[in-house]
């Protein structure tokens, strides 16, 4: 049953890279492509410097690089950990919005908010090169 | 914390519970000295960063700091002979802010000198903030010690002048600690030329301390712990046997021995910073002599913020940081060895884990 869809299929898939010219492989990328996801990459931590020393992020004009210089003492590599404040192990986000809602007296971000996403990319690039240390206090 | 409200008569009224029990700091039990003449104490607050949101609306949590800095500075016995406010009173050199700053200050029971820090200069150039504190530098004696207070948050002219379109602007570029826009900090050859002739009258054998905002020492460019010309200035101070600088701006525990200057840092009030070495991309020159301070708990507000007393011990600081959630520390000289050691944490067989940072 599997096998009579699949043909169609592929012949399809055939038709389309004869007609091209190109032989796609899924695993073959260019030093362009390269470029490319480092550069959006790097846009989303430029937006997450932004909102690192921007004042308008919580509610009393503070900004997370009041504190974290560089991002520095926020220990990415450490997460998710066991937070005993909070008595769970959390991932980094948890802290960020902790941040946000006590420090910067603001709102908290939905995990899969751009601003979240940004957030923790800048801290974690910031953080480049130093080992994985999951659960470290 | 949110929605975490004490007014100051509460925490007077705390204090005054901790009194009762003998609760209080190490520092305010009186010390006794071989020749109480020349022995003299005084107390150091810093790095306020009074930021105001809008109108009378301040951010609360670095208001509670100074506030409390100076309630239990009021409670000291004995009395110190003067105040130092170490600079960084205001976060963006608004006149509110260092109004604000002023009116918390005033409730101090002592005579206070401040020194200037960079969140209060780069908006009006010091303007506001010396009809409210008098000149940018100056020296003084008191019971044989020569005390001087110098600016040594300037920077080059053509980045002080030239550079910014707005003075808001100029301020906002300043006040980033991490911001690449910034300048290294520098005494400046003005002041300098002051300095040499005003230590030109002072007798060699006399103690001298110089109270600045920046470390008279090159520790980490990237968040100005730096004075471009510290070499210059360690220079004029070389005459002195006693020579001590105590410092601002690091938010930390720093100590140090260059030569015949001790170098000690004061504590925030408002929050504490990383050590330079926790930021993976930079080479930083903590001193080795430094026993850092505990890596601080965010979740208590006032955890590695705090303000010191200072013992003159004949004419070297013995610092005595008063931590608000940790137990407190001494750095005093040591004659024997010739630098400041910390009393209980020196050796490395005595250091704690919190100590550790990375």
């Amino acid at each position: 049953m599997a096998k009579k869809i699949m043909i169609p299929a592929v012949a399809a898939v055939v038709a389309v890279v004869l007609a091209s010219g190109i032989l796609i492989l899924a695993d073959e990328f260019t030093k362009k492509d390269v470029k490319r996801w480092e550069d959006e990459f790097m846009s989303v931590v430029k937006k997450g410097r932004e909102l690192w020393v921007s004042p308008e992020l919580g509610t009393n004009g503070v900004a997370c690089a009041q504190c974290h210089p560089n991002a520095a003492n926020t220990h990415p590599e450490t997460y998710p950990k066991f937070q005993r404040q909070l008595g769970r192990v959390i991932p980094l986000r948890d802290m960020i919005n902790w941040c946000l809602q006590n420090p910067l007296e603001g709102e908290t971000l939905k995990a899969d908010d751009p601003k979240m996403v940004a957030l923790e990319s800048y801290i974690a690039y910031e953080r480049r090169g130093v080992a994985m240390a999951p659960g470290k206090h | 914390m949110r929605g975490f409200r004490t007014t100051r008569r509460d925490f007077i009224k705390t204090a005054g519970a901790l009194t009762a029990v003998g609760a209080l700091p190490v520092s305010m039990v009186e010390l006794a000295f071989a020749d109480s003449q020349n022995n003299f104490t005084f107390a150091y607050i810093s790095d306020a960063h009074i930021q105001q949101i809008k109108g009378a609306k301040f951010v609360r949590n670095w208001d509670r700091g100074l506030i409390r800095a100076v309630a239990e500075t009021n409670l000291l016995q004995p009395k110190p002979d003067f105040v130092v406010f170490g600079g960084d009173l205001a976060q963006l050199g608004k006149k509110e802010e260092l109004d604000h700053g002023l009116e918390m200050l005033s409730k101090l029971n002592y005579k206070f000198h401040c020194v200037m820090g960079e969140h209060d200069y780069y908006y009006d150039l010091g303007k506001y903030w010396s009809e409210l504190f008098g000149p940018h530098y100056y020296s003084w004696d008191h019971k044989g010690v020569h005390f001087v207070t110098l600016n040594s948050i300037l920077t080059s002219d053509e980045w002080t002048f030239n550079r910014w379109p707005t003075d808001e602007q100029r301020m906002l570029e300043m006040a980033g600690l991490d911001n690449p826009n910034g300048s290294p900090f520098m005494v400046g050859e003005k002041q300098r030329a002051w300095l040499r002739k005003d230590l030109e009258k002072v007798k060699r054998n006399t103690p001298v301390v110089v109270f600045s905002h920046s470390p008279i020492q090159k520790i980490y460019k990237g968040w100005n712990f730096w004075t471009d010309d510290a070499e210059e200035v360690q220079a004029l101070l070389r005459p002195f046997p006693d020579a001590t600088v105590v410092y601002g701006h690091v938010h930390q525990i720093q100590y140090n021995q260059i030569r015949n200057i001790t170098f000690s840092s004061v504590m925030a009030t408002a929050w504490p910073w990383p050590y330079p070495q926790s930021y993976a991309q930079a080479e930083s020159h903590l001193p080795k002599l430094t026993v850092q301070m505990n890596r601080a708990d965010p979740f208590f507000e006032r955890d590695a913020t705090g303000w010191q007393f200072i013992n003159m011990e004949s004419g070297r600081v013995a610092m005595n940081y008063n931590l608000y959630n940790n137990t407190d520390r001494t750095v005093a000289f040591n004659r024997k060895t010739g630098h400041p050691e910390d009393s209980v944490y020196q050796a490395a067989d005595r250091r704690i884990a919190p100590q550790i940072h990375y």
